[in-house]
This record gives C-alpha cells, structure tokens and sequence, in this order.
C-alpha cells in the first residue's frame, strides 16, 4: 500500500484509518524480526475518523518525547524536548510516528553496519545489508512496514540504501529542507530527505517538508513548488547526461542494469549525451577530509554533561572521524587539507554547473556494486568509503538527486539516480516518475529470504 | 624594592561586553538573564541539544557595527562566524562561536588624554562578536553548571599593546564603558559582568623598541580599581623577576582583590590550538552601504566628541569632560541642549547632583531671565506638534513609562527657544496626553 493508495482511500472513504494501520502494522510483525528495522517502536491508536498516515523516522531525528539515539550507545535514554521541523510538518499533515529507525551511528556509513544497536537486513535478501547510512528507513519501507520514512543524506546515505532495496530516495538540494532537529553529521552536506515506494510519494512528501524554516539559517527561502503538478508531463525532447566518469570501475551488473535505464529513456523519447564531471576523483577524497574536519566538532557536545552518557561510549567510526577530523583541522595542517578540500569543492560544484548549460538533468549509477553482504566490507574502511564514490560529489556541490528502481540483478534491486540543477527536484519527479511508469519496478516486492541466487 | 623606574609598562586590552538585546546570540530565548533561577533561561540551542542550530542575532551584529564605527574602525563588508573549538563543562557545543580571521570591526581607535592637553591615539586592532559560555561555581569540592549566560550577544573587543601605565589602560575602558551605554547597546555593568576586562601586562628597560617575548593574560578584573592595582603588581612582579634575572612565562594570572595579589591560574607552554574553522550553520555575510548607512544612521554624539565641541565653545575642560563621561549628565545635556543658552546649561548640569531636578532648575534660571514666556494658544501649538511627531514616546508615556514624560517635556522647551516654563509644559502636557 503506497501514499498515493493511502491518500486515495481516505477520500473515496474505501477504507479506514484501522484498515491502513493494521496492514502496515501486521507486516511489521510478520518480518520485522528478520529485518531489523526498528530502534524505538511506539503504540498509536490514530483516532477513529482520522485521517493518519504512518511514518517512522530514522533515529537522528529529534522526535519531542521519544528517545533519540542516532543508533549510538552514547545517546542511551537521551529523550528530546523538541521536535525536528521536518517532523512538526509532517505531524501538521498527519503523518504519525509508528517509530524510530535504525542507521549507522550518527549517520556514519554505507552500509548500515556501524549501528550500535543492531545491524538491519536487506529485506530482498537478508544476507546482505540494505545499505547505509539510513538502513533501517530503506528497510523499513521496502519491507512494507511503513509508506515513507524520513532518512538523511550527507554523501550518499539516503541514494545508496534506495538503490539496494528498490525504493525511492531523494537528496534535495541543501538548503531546500530545514536541518533544524536532526542531529549533525556534516552540517555543510547534510540534506533532509525521505525514502519512498514510488515517486509521486516522494514528491507529495517533499511538498511537506521543503521550504524556509526561521530556526536554520541555512534554508532556503525560494518559493516550493507543488512537486506532483508536472509528474506526468514525460521526458520527450529533454536532454539527459551521462557522466563518463562514472562508467569506469563499475560492476558489470550495475553496468547492465544502467544500460537498461539509458534504452528506456531514449525510447521514452529523450535525448541521451555524454558529459564530463572532471573533479569526480578528487571528489571522494576531498569528503573525506571536510565530513571527518565537521564530524570532529560536531560531535564536541556529546561530554555526557547535558545529555547522553560519556565518550567511552562512542563507536569506532566515530572515533576515527573524529581523530582525522581533528588532524585535519589543527594548527599547520588547516591550510594543507581543509583549506585545499573547500578549493576541491568549488571545482566538483562549477563541474556540475558548466555540465547542466547543456542538459536537462544527469543520469548515473548510485553504487558500484551490488548490495554487499552483511561482514563483507565493514573491516576495511577504506573500501565501504569507496561504495559513496558515486554519490558525494552531489552533496559537495548542493545539487539534489533522486535514487529511482532501475532495475534487478539476480533478484537484488539495483538503482539510479538523476541529478538536477539546485531547486530542480520538481524536473527529477517528472524523469523518474516516466521511468517508474514504464518499468513499474515497485510491484516487485521483497522475499525476505536468505540469500538471493548470486 | 627595585628600581623600578628604568622599566615600563607594555599593556593590551581585551574588553568583553555583553550586549543588551532582546534575544540571545544566535536563538530565541530572551537575553534577560540576571539574578534568574540558575537554568532556567535555556532554550535547546543555549544547551547545545542534538540537532539545534544557531541563527544569527541580527541586532548583535548591528550593535557591533555601530559601535566599531564610533571608534572609527573599518567595518567589514564580508565578514563570518567561525567556530572555536575547545573543551569546558560550561561550553554546551564543544565549541564556541565566534570570528576568527574576518571580525566585523578592525583597524579602529581612541585618542585618551594623559594630560597637559595631550593625547595619546590607542589603536582597536579589532571587535568581533562572539556568544557567552555558562558558568561554572564550584563548591562543596563540586562543579555546578548554570547555562543561562550560554549564548548571550558577546561583543570583545582588543586592543593593540599601546598603554603604558595602568591609568591609561583604565581611562580607556571607561571611555569605553560611557560610550557603550551612549550607544544604547549595553549597560556594561561590571558587577553583573556586563563588561569584563583582561589584560595583556609586560614589561621592558625604558629605550627597548621590540615588545618583550612573554605576557601575562590578567584575568578576573571586575572594576577599573582592580585593573590598576592588578597592573601594578604585575609591574613590581616583572620588574622585581627581571632584575633577579628569572625567567617570566607566557602565563594567565587571575586578580585576588582581597589578598591584592595575582596567582597563576595557568602556563601555557605552547599557544592553545582552537582548531578555528568557518561556522557551516551560518551563511557568510556581505554587507552592502545601503545596510551601512541604514544602520548608522542616527548615531549619538560620541562623549569624545562631544568633549571637544564644549571645548572649542570655550566650556572650562573640566566640565566638558564632566557633561561628555558623566551618563546622566551627558543625557541631560543632549535633552535640553537649546532649551537655554548653552553657557547656563553646561554650567547648571556641571553643578547639579541629582538630574531629575534640572527641569525645574532651567524653569528658575530662565525666570531669572526674565525670559519673555509663550502665549497659551503658542503653548498647545507645540505640545500638539511634539505629541504629533513622537508617537512611540508617548506610546511608552501612556503605557507608564514616566522618563518618556521628561523627553516630551524637553521636546517643548526646545522649539520654544527656552521661552516656555518647564512647571506649566509639563502640566498640559499629561492634560493632553490624558485626553
């Protein structure tokens, strides 16, 4: 059941908000305990009448009475006194809030396996991880526990999880949705969004979320669009890029899947070129070096003092983001890397505005490989940084993008993404909304099994 | 005890001002924070909750201005906030937020007199603005933390090493503290900690030209007596280790006024790493003339300034520096400045204690005068013209603000050249202002 069904049935009155609640709901018990999706569960008993909607929020989310942990030991039994922006807009639009969702520690990875708590499942094969950072909000949904869940992404992490479970994520511009209430990872990247079933959900959930918020000085305060208005209109005579730079080194899975993707758009009539992003291999490296510089303060806060237990209590990533961070930042190395990684930034940022004075939107894999298998990277942290190649040089630069299903490899999901100019999300839903018409991917639901035939 | 006269004073300031806003640096919760139930003015942003970001507090950052440009400093047009990163219980975020390489004020100055007429041109290297940390009281062997000083406006400014006795260092910040609260922009009150003073003491042989490769950082200064009985013995301290050929460290001493001693607090062997980096949660400012002149555009008359007009009026300098660094006096002369010849008045405001009394003293004087008075019809004429163009003081008058009453009354006196009778304004006027 997606939004679109919810938001339907409540006004032909076919069904009740108990209806909704006890589907979602019983697939929550039904699987739930395979995937792990879930941090914090909350009883509700939406009123008799209402019209609610349910929603969980990934767990960096301040939610005003409900412990807020950001899946790290540190912030056991920390009970916020506020709620997020994003999670009062949705309130407002009656979404409720049957939970909060696992992620990797303070949003700090790929593949979700850095959670303190518990590490979540890919519902489409539950021996390999769903992604990261917002495991559980991909899960969660792909599993049919919820229509939508509230994910962030700071160098990947709503795409990547998106891609892996065939749902649908977006990354809006920075700037486009209040940060105020979710907790910071890297406050220069950090863009609020939320994962899907199908695309005009995503749209109609950015038309709640998006737009200027007197409490973060970094939103935005052009006008927001209605972002399921031109949906439909298709993509015949646009112009879509395809950035060689992200073609090499890619499995050849990804590769097939994409090419599917690319034959569909040109017979859905656009015209499809290739561009250069020049900056994409300096792009890694230079996240590399801002995220851990902004993490190392960020985290400052978290002494045990006002809130939350002591630093003994932090994870080994946040630890090894930290000390780089703080390396990064110090006296005779400043200029050296953090200074240089901002200079890297402006080129991966004009890279992208010289790229769309001639096309339309971008096309391009989110991950290089298929969803790993839970154990299979996490020891080298070199090679999990590696699965966001594809998607950080948007946040350095701004841009929104949106993970769309592009497709299957042996039963595992596989996505793409299209990347827009800044404030262009309302362009992304009409591409990936003709692509999801076409293929219907969403109808394709999880097993829920061990391991799928690869 | 040494000779101490072959050696001089090398000292900088760092003067810390809380600014009077309504709201806190960068959130919502109100700024008014004295004698309150310790933590009970913090909102999520004063305690640093997960999750809450900073918005910037534009009336600090006009305030700052304002005041950079009374000391004739270069205002910034591109200017930011910085985070400065260090560890403290009473430091909510793990960092404070402040300017580091962009400040909005630099390059300013403030010509102080050192006598025989003479001044001496101290140079502002800078004032940026910065939010306040909590407090932490220790006792019982335990640490309490209040937060309700976490994130109020904090305005420092920093002078270059120019003083070198401890009397100019002193005559500065009160030059400082007069032209704050002219400004309208704090009420430097330095036992609320409005207004908080440090200073950077050295010493070195009288003819040496290089500044010496040490300082002590004084702190815990709480009035202009303790800054100069601080200072000196600091001087003795310096000189007595210099002649006795000790070693003097880079070090911070805190001013035990009781004891008049100052005790190492901490030596800091190498310069603290802040690890300063530009705030991400606060957009970078540009600041373009039509905001410059919006906000500068009725400044008051400078107390220096103000100094100098009386003088070159040929006011005996000791009531122009009365009438320009005494408050009440300064306001009292800004008030009723035309309401009598300017003589009379400097010299009725140099001679008066109590200010609230002057109305009625300039009515005596100018009766003296035998000043032809205004007819009745004159009278409403201009108590009607005065109500007309100040709407907002009489709101303040209506809603029991009585100052607001010597304003409007001032107002009368003025365009009436003096000629009016203060007594009889005053009684229409709270007739017309009742109706």
């Amino acid at each position: 059941m997606n939004l679109n069904d919810i938001l339907d049935g409540y006004s032909n009155k076919s069904f009740s908000v108990h209806e909704v609640f006890t589907t979602f709901l019983q697939q929550i018990d039904k699987y739930e305990s395979k995937v792990h999706s879930f941090i914090t569960r909350i009883d509700i008993n939406p009123k008799d009448g209402s019209n609610a909607i349910p929603i969980a929020h990934k767990d960096i989310y301040s939610t005003k009475g409900i412990e807020t942990t950001a899946a790290s030991h540190i912030l056991k039994g920390y009970v916020p006194p506020y709620s997020a922006t994003s999670v009062i807009r949705l309130e407002s639009k009656g979404f409720e809030t049957l939970g909060k969702l696992n992620c990797d520690a303070f949003a700090h990875g790929t593949t979700g396996e850095n959670s303190d708590i518990v590490i979540t499942k890919n519902p489409y094969d539950l021996s390999r991880v769903p992604g990261g950072s917002s495991s559980g909000s991909a899960a969660a949904v792909a599993a049919g526990f919820v229509p939508v869940a509230t994910a962030t992404d700071t160098g990947g992490s709503i795409r990547l999880p998106s891609s892996y479970t065939n749902t649908v994520g977006i990354k809006p511009t920075y700037g486009r949705v209040s940060r105020y209430g979710v907790i910071a990872m890297t406050s220069s990247t950090d863009s609020i969004g939320h994962i899907t079933k199908t695309v005009w959900d995503s749209a109609y959930v950015l038309g709640i979320t998006a737009g200027y918020d007197e409490h973060d000085a970094t939103s935005s305060r052009i006008d927001v669009p209605a972002y399921t208005e031109h949906i439909d209109d298709g993509v015949s005579g646009m112009t879509l890029g395809l950035p060689k730079e992200y073609l090499v080194n890619i499995d050849p899975e990804i590769e097939r899947v994409f090419n599917e993707v690319v034959a569909t758009y040109e017979k859905l009539g656009a015209r499809i070129v290739e561009v250069s992003l020049p900056h994409t291999h300096n792009a890694l490296s230079c996240y590399y070096i801002i995220t851990p510089s902004e993490i190392s303060s960020n985290l400052g806060r978290f002494d045990g003092i006002r809130f939350g237990l002591d630093r003994s209590k932090f994870g080994e990533e946040a630890k090894r983001r930290i000390l780089i961070g703080t390396f990064c930042l110090s006296a005779g190395y400043y200029d050296e890397y953090y200074r240089k990684a901002q200079k890297v930034r402006t080129l991966v940022k004009n890279d992208f505005d010289n790229v769309f004075t001639s096309v339309d939107a971008i096309i391009a894999p989110v991950s290089p490989v298929l969803a790993p298998r839970v154990g299979s990277v996490i020891d080298d942290p070199l090679k999990t940084y590696m699965l966001d190649v594809l998607t950080v040089p948007v946040n350095l630069a701004g841009n929104p993008s949106l993970s769309v299903p592009g497709g299957f490899s042996h039963g595992l999901p596989v996505g793409f993404q299209i990347i827009g100019k800044h404030f262009d999300e309302q362009l992304l839903y009409t591409i990936g909304n003709a692509y999801e018409k076409e293929t219907q991917h969403y109808k394709t639901l999880p097993t829920f099994s061990d391991s799928t035939t690869i | 005890m040494s000779n101490n006269s072959t050696y001089e004073l090398i000292i900088g300031l760092e003067i810390h001002i809380q600014l009077n806003t309504e709201s806190k640096m960068f959130g919502v919760g109100s700024n008014n924070i004295w004698k309150e139930e310790p933590n009970s003015h913090v909102a999520p942003v004063d305690l640093g909750l997960p999750g809450t970001l900073p918005v910037p507090n534009g009336k600090a950052i006009e305030f700052t201005q304002r005041c950079g440009h009374a000391l004739h400093c270069n205002l910034a047009t591109n200017s930011k906030f910085d985070r400065k990163n260090y560890f403290y219980p009473d430091l909510p975020k793990g960092y404070q937020i402040s300017q580091y390489d962009q400040p909005f004020c630099t390059d300013g100055y403030l010509d102080i007199p050192i006598g025989n007429n003479e001044t001496k041109r101290i140079t502002i290297r800078r004032i940026h603005l910065e939010e306040d940390t909590g407090k932490s009281l220790h006792k019982d062997g335990k640490t309490y933390l209040d937060f309700n000083k976490a994130g109020v406006p904090l305005m420092e400014l920093v002078t270059e090493p120019d003083f070198r006795t401890s009397a100019q260092a002193s005559d500065f910040s009160k030059m400082i503290q007069v032209a704050v609260r002219v400004l309208g922009i704090s009420d430097a009150d330095m036992e609320k900690g409005n207004m908080r003073l440090e200073a950077n003491v050295s010493v070195r042989k009288i003819g040496e030209t290089t500044l010496p490769n040490y300082r002590v950082e004084l702190k815990n200064i709480n009035s202009f007596k303790f800054l100069r009985d601080a200072v000196e013995f600091e001087f003795t301290r310096q000189v007595d280790a210099q002649q006795k050929g000790e070693r003097l460290y880079m070090e911070t001493r805190g001013w035990d006024s009781k004891k008049g001693v100052s005790v190492l607090q901490r030596r800091k062997e190498t310069e603290s790493d802040y690890r300063y980096f530009p705030e991400p949660d606060i957009p970078p400012f540009v600041f373009d003339k039509i905001y410059f002149d919006e906000i500068l555009a009725d400044l008051p008359t400078m107390p220096w300034d103000l100094e100098t007009q009386l003088v070159n009026q040929g006011v005996r300098s000791d009531y122009a520096q009365m009438l320009a660094y005494e408050e009440d006096k300064y306001r009292a002369y800004v008030q009723y400045k035309d309401t009598l010849d300017d003589e009379d008045l400097v010299k009725l405001i140099a001679n008066t204690k109590d200010m609230s009394t002057i109305e009625n003293e300039i009515t005596k004087i100018k009766s003296q005068k035998n000043d032809v008075g205004v007819s009745a019809d004159e009278l409403s004429r201009l108590i009607s013209m005065v109500i007309e163009k100040n709407p907002t003081v009489v709101l303040d008058y209506t809603s029991g603000k009585e100052n607001a009453l010597h304003f409007l009354v001032g107002q009368v006196m003025k365009l009436s050249q003096g000629r009016a009778d203060a007594t009889v304004v005053r009684e229409h006027l709270i007739q017309n202002l009742r109706d």
